[in-house]
Order: structure tokens, then C-alpha cells, then sequence
């Protein structure tokens, strides 16, 4: 025969050369997640370095100063904190209300198309753009200034759609039988939905919330862009007062600051011992933010595990 | 159950009547309050091209489209007041590109090895970590690119200035990885399982199954990836704002500084503009354009997605 055929060490040597370019590849893929993980370590603690000689009591209790090492927290962390319950105030139940109505009620028509569309557009359009819209509409058409109560509901329909899909898929997972069940007991719709749709699907809602909230705490350009200060050395009024009827909403008018824009502001700023500040803030951020993320996750692989239908 | 008499039929009738009809009545209430939920989303919507087209038309009532598309200064608040937003233009995409020459190479690799690859266990541990770090916030990035990456570029660079889209767009690119990587994957998980079979039946290694099969079958889902990457990478605002400096700077060089329209855009909020004023409305044309160009790439990155869905 003309034609040789390869003996089997040389098939041997074939298949071993195919197979190293296998495990050049896996270790490749490795190195690039390790890159990840590398870059999501050095930043943490770089900054748990450079932040660390701040990181103590005071630095929550203090106003932001012109000294560096006076300079806190204070501020930005109580009008974080009361930003974020205006965000949750509008985002849960809007976000909820808007998952149950596209999986339980939408009728197939244009109308649910253009709501769905709409959900998939917004949750690619850049966070600065919400932060123009409520510059320009809440700020000036409806007057409500650069406000907590602003912050807040810019920072809501940022993360609206997240809530929203993750509402969607909490829903999608609850079997059709159940549904039926409740109806052949002569359930309405609304009793369906209150009683077995939402109760069964709130782990997966939390997950969306909680992803939600995490992603509001760290965003900082839309509320720069309504104009929020950067220097707050004040407190916003506080909501529980002692004369009836013991609650006041003076605080949703009031200016505030929040933490990124602290960061971004000390980060700015070409002293060192400002940037220690910017550190010390932006590991306690991204503490935050981890810890938020990781009860998601937890949550979601709870959810996982325990539910059979 | 003997039942109500026959004089007791009308009330107890006519009782559950009303009861139905105000069950009904709440029934349709809720399902009203439950569509107006969702159709806030469609409001925003309304809400965000009402914003920046009445303001922009303010704008371009003082500048023409003609000025805005090919002047190539920009400098709205000098007394010679040059509005050319290819200036901003040429920021934006320099950084996006440095940022996908990144993204785009490390989070294809991650997505195939973990679709391809990797044992259940490891990308079970894998994709938690990659969603921990998509869920940084972004001016922790910009902290980190002006203070940490900058420092060590320059080291490497001689020459390379204090703020450059080089390490912006770098840092840009490790945080867009996440988002690349498991949207890629999602695709190439869709990818019918007997494809690969076949594959590795004619003999096949995983490498020849994941490169010649796995990945053109779900090319279209991974150029959804690549594209919604890039739409990320063009609205991005804190790492550039922070890192690439804010001096408006025609320029294709990485190793330069120069304003994105996005940091144009928190730079003029930072200042103290008046209501109405021209510097105003300029951040409304600026973020038109910005809503624009990711409005183009988020059709097209939808498109592909729901194409590569509806192929098997």
C-alpha cells in the first residue's frame, strides 16, 4: 500500500498533543478568573490598608471637616441610610406589584409588549441618564429640589427593573397546580395572589430586592447629577420628633449627602490624608455591598435547596 | 342542611349579591393598582426622552446639529464657546476600547471554560465570586484605578500623566469581565448538548468541541455579550470622572487624558449651574447623545439574544 498508516505511538502522540492544548486552555480559564478574584482582593485591601488608621468610632460619628483627620462619616452614612429607605418605600411594592401583574393578570396584547420591552430598555440605560431625568423633572418641574425625597425616588426607578425581574422569575417558579389548587377551593384571583403566589415566591423577591438595594447604595453619579452637595456638615431633621404625632417629614426636603459622593469627594482631592478618608469610606462601601450580595446569594441557594415542588 | 326559608331567600340572596359585587369591585382595583405599577416603567421611559429632547431643543435653538456633530472643540463655558461633542466622543470610545480589549478576551476564556470545562462544583463557587465583584460600586473602582492601578501604569510608563483613559479603561474593563463572561456563558449553556456529543464522537478533545462547536453554535448569544458589554462600558461614569481626568481633549491615545461625556455630565453638575443657562442644557445633549448611542447598542445586543433563543 502506498498510503501509510500511522502507526499507534504516532496516534498516541496525537491524541496527547490535542489533550495538552486542553489543559493549557483550563489553566487560561483559571488565570482569568484568578485575575478577577486577584484585582477583587488587592482592591479590597488596598483599601483596608490605606483606610485602616481612620477606621475607628469617630469616624462615624463625625461631620465631614477641612482637616483630613477630623473629617467623618456622620453625614454621609445617616443620609445613606434614609435615602435608601425612600428607595425601599417606592421600589418593593412597585417593583412587586409590576412582577405580579406581567405573570398574573397581563393580558397577551400591545400593551404588555411595549411594558416589557420597556423593562428590558431600561435596565441598559446608563445610571447618569435617571440622574437627568430627575434633574430635570424632579428637581425642576415638580419642584421637589435636591432633596432626599429626589434621591430617593431617582435611585427607586433605577432599580426598579431589577426588582421587577426578579419578582418575574420568584413567580415563574411556583408550579401552575398550584394556582388551580387555590382556584378549585373558590379562591379569586386576588386570594390566589395574596395568599399563595406572593408568600411562595418572597425568597426570590428579597434576592431581587436585597441585589437591588446593594446597587443603590454604591450609585454615584445620578445623584450627583440632581446636585447633591458635597460638603454636609448638618443633619437632616430627624424623623421621630417628641410632640404629636411623634413622626415628621420635614427630613424628605431636607439636602443631605450619601457615601459614595463622600468618597468621590475625598478622593478628589489631591492631599493624602484625604484619600485615607476616601479609603476608609469605600471599605466600608464595599463591606456593604459584599455583605448584601452574599445574603443574596445565601438566599437564593437556600431557596435552591429547599424547595421541591 | 335544611337551608333558609323561602321568606329568608331574598335578603340572604341579594346579601351575597353585594358581597360578590364588592369582591369584584376590589378584584378589578387591585388589578388596576397592579398595572399602573408596571406601567411606570413605561412613564420613566416617557419620562427620560421628555427630559432630554425638550431640553436638547432648547439647546440646539442656540447651536446647530451641524456645530454639535463637527466642531472638534469643546468648551461650553468659555466666551468662546465651542460645542463640538466629537471631543467627548473621542474619550468615550478610548476608554470603551481599552476597556473591551479586557473584557472581551478574559470574559470569553471564563465563559467557556466554565460552560466547557469546569466540574458543576467549580462554577457553582465561580459565579457567586464573579457576581460579588459586578456588585461593586463603581466609585470604589474609580478609587482604585486613580490610586492604585495609575501609580503602578506610570511605573511602567514613563511619561504616562496623573489621569489617563488607559487606567480607567483598564479598571473599566476587569469590572465589565462579570457581565461579559456569564451572558456568554448563558449562551453557550444553550447550546443542545447532542452538538457536543456528536462532537466528541467523531473523536473530538473538549477544546476542538468548546472552540469549532460550542462557540460559532452560540455566536450570536456571545455577540450579545460583547455588545451589552460595550453599552456598559459607554454609559460607565465614576471610574472615567475619577480616573480619566475632566479636560475636554480630542484624542485616540490612551496614554492621554480626556473628559467622557459622562464625566462632562458630573463635572457641570458639580459646579453651580443656573437653571436655563446654555451650560445647562449642554449636559442634556450630551446625555441624549450618551441615551442614544447605548440605546443602539442595547437594540441590537436584544435582538441578537432573542435570536440565539429561538434557534433550537
Amino acid at each position: 500500500m502506498a498510503v501509510v498508516a500511522p502507526n499507534a505511538t504516532e496516534i498516541r502522540g496525537l491524541i496527547r498533543k490535542a489533550k495538552r492544548w486542553d489543559v493549557i486552555f483550563v489553566s487560561l480559564g483559571i488565570a482569568c478568573l484568578g485575575i478577577g478574584l486577584l484585582t477583587f482582593a488587592t482592591l479590597f485591601l488596598d483599601m483596608l490598608i490605606d483606610g485602616w488608621s481612620r477606621l475607628n468610632p469617630e469616624f462615624f460619628t463625625q461631620f465631614p471637616s477641612r482637616r483630613a483627620g477630623q473629617a467623618g462619616i456622620l453625614s454621609a452614612w445617616v443620609g445613606t441610610t434614609l435615602v435608601m429607605l425612600v428607595t425601599a418605600f417606592f421600589a418593593v411594592p412597585l417593583g412587586i406589584g409590576a412582577g405580579v401583574y406581567l405573570e398574573e393578570y397581563a393580558p397577551k396584547n400591545w400593551v404588555t409588549d411595549i411594558i416589557e420591552i420597556n423593562i428590558t430598555n431600561l435596565a441598559g440605560v446608563p445610571s447618569i441618564v435617571y440622574g437627568l431625568l430627575a434633574l430635570g423633572l424632579f428637581v425642576y418641574t415638580f419642584g421637589l429640589g435636591q432633596s432626599i425625597l429626589t434621591a430617593g425616588l431617582t435611585l427607586a426607578l433605577l432599580i426598579l427593573p431589577v426588582v421587577i425581574v426578579a419578582t418575574r422569575e420568584a413567580i415563574r417558579g411556583i408550579p401552575g397546580i398550584i394556582r388551580e389548587g387555590a382556584y378549585a377551593l373558590g379562591a379569586t384571583k386576588l386570594q390566589t395572589v395574596k395568599d399563595h403566589i406572593v408568600p411562595y415566591s418572597t425568597p426570590g423577591i428579597l434576592t431581587g430586592v436585597i441585589i437591588g438595594m446593594s446597587r443603590a447604595i454604591g450609585e454615584t453619579a445620578p445623584i450627583i447629577t440632581i446636585g447633591a452637595l458635597t460638603f454636609i456638615a448638618f443633619l437632616p431633621p430627624s424623623p421621630i420628633s417628641d410632640v404629636p404625632p411623634f413622626v415628621n417629614f420635614e427630613w424628605l426636603k431636607a439636602p443631605f449627602t450619601v457615601m459614595p459622593i463622600q468618597m468621590f469627594n475625598w478622593t478628589s482631592r489631591p492631599e493624602a490624608a484625604f484619600q485615607h478618608n476616601a479609603a476608609a469610606a469605600g471599605f466600608i462601601l464595599v463591606l456593604m455591598t459584599l455583605l448584601m450580595n452574599g445574603l443574596a446569594i445565601w438566599l437564593r441557594y437556600r431557596l435552591r435547596k429547599n424547595i421541591k415542588w | 342542611m335544611t337551608g333558609p326559608g323561602p321568606s329568608a331567600m331574598p335578603t340572604v340572596v341579594s346579601a351575597r349579591l353585594a358581597k360578590k359585587f364588592s369582591r369584584n369591585l376590589r378584584e378589578r382595583a387591585i388589578e388596576a393598582i397592579l398595572f399602573f405599577a408596571a406601567f411606570v416603567s413605561v412613564l420613566t421611559t416617557v419620562g427620560i426622552v421628555y427630559v432630554l429632547v425638550s431640553e436638547s431643543v432648547h439647546f440646539f435653538q442656540r447651536v446647530s446639529l451641524w456645530d454639535f456633530l463637527t466642531d472638534t472643540q469643546w468648551t461650553p463655558l468659555f466666551d468662546d464657546a465651542h460645542f463640538g461633542i466629537m471631543v467627548l466622543l473621542s474619550g468615550t470610545i478610548t476608554s470603551s476600547l481599552v476597556a473591551l480589549v479586557v473584557a472581551i478576551p478574559m470574559g470569553t476564556v471564563i465563559a467557556v471554560y466554565l460552560s466547557e470545562f469546569a466540574t458543576p462544583r467549580a462554577r457553582e463557587i465561580s459565579k457567586p465570586i464573579l457576581e460579588l465583584l459586578s456588585g461593586v460600586p463603581t466609585i470604589v473602582y474609580g478609587y482604585f484605578a486613580l490610586l492604585f492601578v495609575t501609580p503602578i501604569l506610570q511605573a511602567l510608563i514613563p511619561g504616562l500623566p496623573g489621569f489617563s483613559l488607559l487606567a480607567a479603561g483598564l479598571v473599566m474593563g476587569i469590572m465589565i469581565v462579570p457581565y461579559v463572561a456569564s451572558i456568554s456563558e448563558d449562551a453557550m449553556r444553550a447550546v443542545p448538548m447532542a452538538l457536543r456529543e456528536g462532537s466528541f464522537a467523531m473523536g473530538a478533545t473538549r477544546l476542538q468541541t468548546a472552540l469549532r462547536v460550542v462557540f460559532p453554535a452560540a455566536i450570536s448569544g456571545i455577540a450579545a455579550a460583547y455588545i451589552l458589554g460595550i453599552s456598559r462600558a459607554v454609559g460607565e461614569t465614576m471610574i472615567l470622572a475619577v480616573a480619566a481626568g475632566m479636560q475636554p481633549n480630542l484624542t485616540f491615545n490612551p496614554m492621554e487624558s480626556a473628559a467622557t461625556i459622562t464625566a462632562y455630565i458630573v463635572q457641570v453638575a458639580l459646579g453651580d449651574l443656573p437653571h436655563g443657562s446654555i451650560g445647562y442644557q449642554t449636559i442634556f445633549a450630551a446625555g441624549l447623545t450618551l441615551m442614544l448611542l447605548t440605546l443602539a447598542f442595547n437594540l441590537v445586543g436584544f435582538y441578537m439574544r432573542k435570536r440565539f433563543r429561538e434557534a433550537y
